[in-house]
């Protein structure tokens, strides 16, 4: 049979066969041991990309754990203060409930010494007049009239002083 | 005037020298005219080369020779560079392994469910294409049956490889269609019949049309200078690439189609997914 194009079946087995040598032979040649090495690459590399991300990981958890203790740190650290300011305030209250006790205390102190002192003076101006009001009427006794009313103004006049003289 | 600029100047000088002596020469005889050249490019009715005792065309003997050349070159690889690859790739193992990603992300991409057998498949089939390809711009000689010494042409410019290569590739685009969906895959890719057909004419035409412009160029002597940089390398080398990425791509495209699991089969699943889901 004339073939068109003198297509020879022979020579078309041939070519494939001379094809899928050299496709196999590639294969093992060339593509399988280029994609194993690739494979082996990204393998390493997505290790290292593992490895990272463990690590970042890691200290995300870290981070996290010492924010924590931070915060925990700082709340500690409010309440001692706020205890703190509240017993300084109670301490200051207390000092000052103290002071106005004593003020009142020491007021009342003074108000009595201060009393006792006007009634001391009181009696002592009471027992002065009766004194002298005693001498003169002593001496109104012993003297004249009009002497000794004289004499009793020149004393009231000059006072306890007279006596010291 | 710059270094550059002279040798620039005295290579044209140099190109239209030759173009004038060469114009000025008597031109040997032609074996054949230029109408006999093209056919026998197409046909290979005469110029055939002897391969233990079988008459074959020139391209088989090509097909051979780049098969050689690229298994030997891949041996080398494979003993002297493969074994000292770094982490750190250098110039020759980024070249390698953008070689090789290239055609296994084609594959991934293309063919998301199945894609290990199609990476190497394309893998061959794009490196024999782009370096079959080139292969006819070194020019290797050859003597055919009757005595002649010709140029061994690219291998895909040959029908017979040409349709080789499409058979071939239609023949693995079925092999996943059954291998994912069983006689399925095979209604799925029988669907596309005309796909051999088109994937082999498509490559011999490619380069059989820059194998024929080639040998008209090069018949006549006046058109051998300067137009051949751009005929002969550029338009190769755009061949080269185009018809490697036209195949790899329909390969992996119809693969990927075929080796899809159909729709019932994912609602099949899905059903099947979703008691136990439940259940978890």
């Amino acid at each position: 049979m004339n073939v068109p194009l003198n297509i020879d079946w022979q020579q078309i087995l041939l070519h494939l066969m001379n094809f899928a040598i050299l496709a196999g032979g590639l294969y093992l040649l060339l593509y399988k041991p280029v994609k194993q090495f690739m494979a082996k690459r990204e393998a390493y590399y997505q290790g290292l990309a593992d490895q990272a991300a463990d690590k970042l990981r890691e200290a995300e958890a870290l981070k996290a754990d010492c924010q924590a203790k931070l915060d925990a740190s700082d709340e500690e650290i409010r309440q001692k203060k706020a205890k703190a300011q509240h017993d300084a305030q109670v301490a200051a209250e207390q000092q000052l409930d103290d002071a106005k006790v004593q003020a009142q205390r020491i007021l009342a102190d003074a108000r009595q010494e201060a009393e006792r002192d006007r009634q001391k003076v009181m009696s002592d101006a009471r027992q002065e007049l009766k004194d002298l009001v005693t001498d003169a009427a002593e001496k109104l006794a012993r003297g004249t009239g009009s002497d000794a009313f004289d004499l009793f103004l020149d004393l009231a006049e000059k006072g306890p002083d007279h006596e010291k003289k | 005037m710059s270094k550059q600029k002279k040798g620039f100047v005295l290579c044209m000088v140099a190109a239209a020298v030759m173009l004038v002596v060469s114009l000025l020469l008597p031109a040997a005889p032609k074996g054949e005219t230029v109408q006999e050249a093209m056919r026998d490019a197409v046909l290979h009715e005469s110029n055939r080369i002897d391969l233990f005792g079988k008459e074959v065309n020139p391209g088989l003997i090509s097909a051979m020779t780049v098969s050689g050349i690229l298994l030997v070159v891949a041996a080398c690889l494979r003993i002297f560079v493969i074994p000292r690859f770094q982490y750190v790739p250098g110039r020759l193992q980024l070249l390698l392994e953008e070689l090789v990603g290239l055609f296994d992300r084609m594959a991934k991409s293309n063919s998301p469910e199945r894609n290990g057998f199609l990476g190497a498949y394309i893998f061959g089939a794009g490196v024999y294409i782009f370096t079959g390809t080139i292969f006819e711009l070194f020019g290797l000689q050859a003597v055919t049956t009757q005595g002649h010494s010709i140029a061994l042409p690219a291998p895909l410019s040959d029908i017979n490889a040409a349709i080789a290569l499409g058979c071939l590739s239609y023949l693995v685009i079925l092999s996943g269609g059954v291998a994912s969906n069983g006689m399925r895959g095979v209604g799925r890719t029988l669907k596309e019949f005309s796909l051999p057909i088109s994937m082999s004419f498509r490559l011999f035409g490619a380069l059989l049309s820059g194998l024929l412009v080639t040998e008209l160029v090069y018949y006549y002597t006046a058109l051998s200078y300067v137009l051949p940089v751009v005929v002969g390398v550029l338009f190769t080398l755009l061949h080269a690439l185009i018809q490697s990425y036209v195949l790899t791509t329909l390969t992996s495209l119809f693969y990927g189609e075929v080796s899809e699991h159909s729709a019932s089969e994912g609602k099949k699943s899905k059903k099947q997914k979703t008691p136990q889901a439940q259940n978890a």
